[in-house]
């Protein structure tokens, strides 16, 4: 009998496992983007802090945004500008990152205007010879639902997501780098930093230029690359003292590196 | 005494484990009926069957059709059937009255190993090498034909196992009347063998497609993606199961509650497979005795 009456005990502890944490512990969850920057600096953290624990969980920018209205995470993780219903949050921004237009390494194109996107995306230019490039028709991959990239590209083409008309939909970055390496006429737009870091290793995916400017990390500083979006950790009231700690601790210039490892644009002001 | 005491502890710490996992199927059912209520409420749920296309994320229309991603589900899984079943069934017939016994013992332990990949590296594959393949015929590759191949060789080793082992379980006796009657081969096979291996062939097509109905990690990899009715095997579709693990984590408000009531749609449906199952498995039952 013991037994039985233990059981729901232990479900019940199973359940709350989820919930609180211990006082030190600092949870941060959301972006995709965020998540693997903030994960290296936890590490660094942990180790010059010692007792101090960071937890980091990935879901998205939107969970970002719901678990630190929720009170559930110290820090909410998203890579786009807070949206005007959203004021109840303060953003606190980490780094820059651009977005960029990716195609396969064997395709003559390497430049795409505004103009250019907004008609690919829309099916207005369906082959790339009408982009100068060799006659084939280009299968247009773009992001899954409430994904920042796509929506730091809807705003940059001013687009509505119910106006692309997309041979394929893809979730994560790497997804849509896969894509366009197995499709030579595949255009996709990801994470600068993750098609760069993927370029230099040898795949088989390149970096376009948008209205002519390169897409690197200088421009992105510069504000001179279109497609960008602010990494940012957002909390609302009060931050709670070794929660400060982290946030002070990930924009130190002795902790820049870490930005720069993950190929994103540390805030310099 | 101490026995009886330490028959009553047993059996009350059995009784209750069994019910906390059966329990857990109450739990999630009553979770996604919980997350579902918000689009019964607001009265968004007829959209799922009046709307014409999926763009929950639009700012200007948003619109939420269940339909073009229920059928690509179920053209996915037939597509996967009809690749799965008669290579696990062949191959069980095979094996079961052609293949040396030394050989057989290899075979079985090939289709458990197979069973036991996981399924994000199925999709790996077909991402990095069907896909290309597919896309030289016809692009994009990721395709209802792409998602059809991948689950078809992962429910193989469900329809091919099963099938083995109902095979198995043909009486001796049977096959030997059927010697003795002079039969060849490929008459007892199909003649006596495969009628009666029937109910456990189809017991175990049941399973597999059970299976491949709830299968997400391979198939949204490899599928496309895009929630319309498919025109040929070469274009995207997108399962349901594909639709609830891209937008669950970005999803709010009336697009998470459409997503909780498509999942609550999907268990229905397996549900209703199994529940035909265990209807058909009684009424064979009673046909017997």
């Amino acid at each position: 009998m013991r037994i039985a009456l233990l059981s729901p005990a232990i479900a019940i502890a199973l359940v709350s496992c989820s919930g609180k944490k211990g006082e030190g512990t600092i949870v941060l969850t959301g972006s995709s983007t965020v998540a693997p920057l903030v994960a290296d600096a936890a590490v660094r953290f942990e180790k010059q802090f010692p007792g101090r624990k960071v937890e980091v969980q990935t879901g998205g920018s939107s969970r970002g945004i719901a678990d630190a209205l929720n009170g559930r995470t110290t820090f909410g993780m998203i890579s786009r500008e807070l949206k005007p219903d959203e004021a109840a949050l303060t953003a606190h921004r980490i780094a820059l990152d651009g977005v960029g237009v990716i195609v396969h390494r064997d395709n003559a194109v390497t430049n795409f205007t505004r103009e250019d996107l907004i008609n690919i995306y829309t099916g207005k230019i369906s082959n790339w010879k009408m982009l100068r490039g060799k006659d084939a028709p280009i299968t247009v991959a773009n992001k899954a639902e409430g994904r920042a990239t796509l929506e730091v590209f809807l705003e940059y083409t001013g687009l509505d997501s119910a106006d692309i008309v997309a041979s394929v939909v893809v979730g994560e970055n790497q997804q849509a780098i896969k894509t366009v390496v197995a499709d030579p006429n595949a255009i996709a737009y990801v994470s600068i930093g993750a098609a760069a870091s993927e370029a230099a290793a040898g795949t088989a995916v390149k970096l376009a230029n948008c209205d002519g400017i390169a897409p690197t990390a200088e421009n992105v500083a510069a504000g001179k690359f279109p497609i960008m979006r602010p990494l940012q950790l957002v909390t609302q009231g009060e931050i709670p003292a070794p929660a400060r700690e982290f946030l002070e601790f990930l924009t130190a210039p002795a902790n820049r590196d870490l930005i720069e490892a993950h190929l994103y644009v540390p805030i310099t002001e | 005494m101490s026995r009886s005491r330490s028959d009553i502890l047993l059996r009350s710490g059995l009784g209750t484990l069994a019910g906390l996992s059966g329990s857990v199927v109450l739990l999630i059912l009553f979770f996604l009926v919980a997350g579902a209520m918000p689009a019964l409420r607001d009265g968004v749920l007829p959209r799922l069957f009046l709307d014409e296309f999926w763009q929950p994320g639009s700012q200007r229309d948003p619109q939420y059709a269940l339909l073009p991603m229920l059928a690509g589900s179920i053209l996915v899984t037939v597509l996967a059937i009809l690749i799965a079943a008669p290579l696990g069934i062949a191959g069980a017939i095979f094996h079961r009255f052609y293949l040396p016994p030394r050989f057989a013992a290899w075979n079985e332990h090939a289709l458990e190993l197979l069973a036991g990949v996981p399924s994000v590296v199925f999709g790996f594959w077909g991402l990095t090498v069907l896909v290309p393949l597919i896309n030289r015929l016809h692009p994009p590759g990721q395709s209802l034909l792409a998602a059809g191949i991948v689950l078809g060789l992962m429910i193989l080793p469900t329809v091919a196992l099963t099938s083995q082992a109902a095979l198995r379980a043909v009486p001796g006796s049977q096959l030997f009347a059927a010697a003795g009657l002079g039969l060849g081969r490929v008459a007892t096979v199909f003649h006596i063998a495969l009628p009666a291996a029937r109910p456990g062939i189809v017991a175990g097509v049941i399973l597999a497609v059970a299976r491949a109905v709830g299968e997400t990690m391979a198939v949204v990899m490899v599928c496309g993606n895009i929630a319309k009715y498919p025109q040929s095997v070469f274009d995207s579709v997108r399962p349901v199961t594909a639709t609830i693990a891209l937008e669950m984590g970005y999803a709010t408000s009336s697009h998470k509650a459409l997503l909780f009531t498509a999942a609550l749609f999907l268990v229905l449906l397996s549900g209703a497979l199994v529940g035909w199952l265990a209807f058909r498995k009684g009424k064979n039952e009673a046909a017997v005795n």
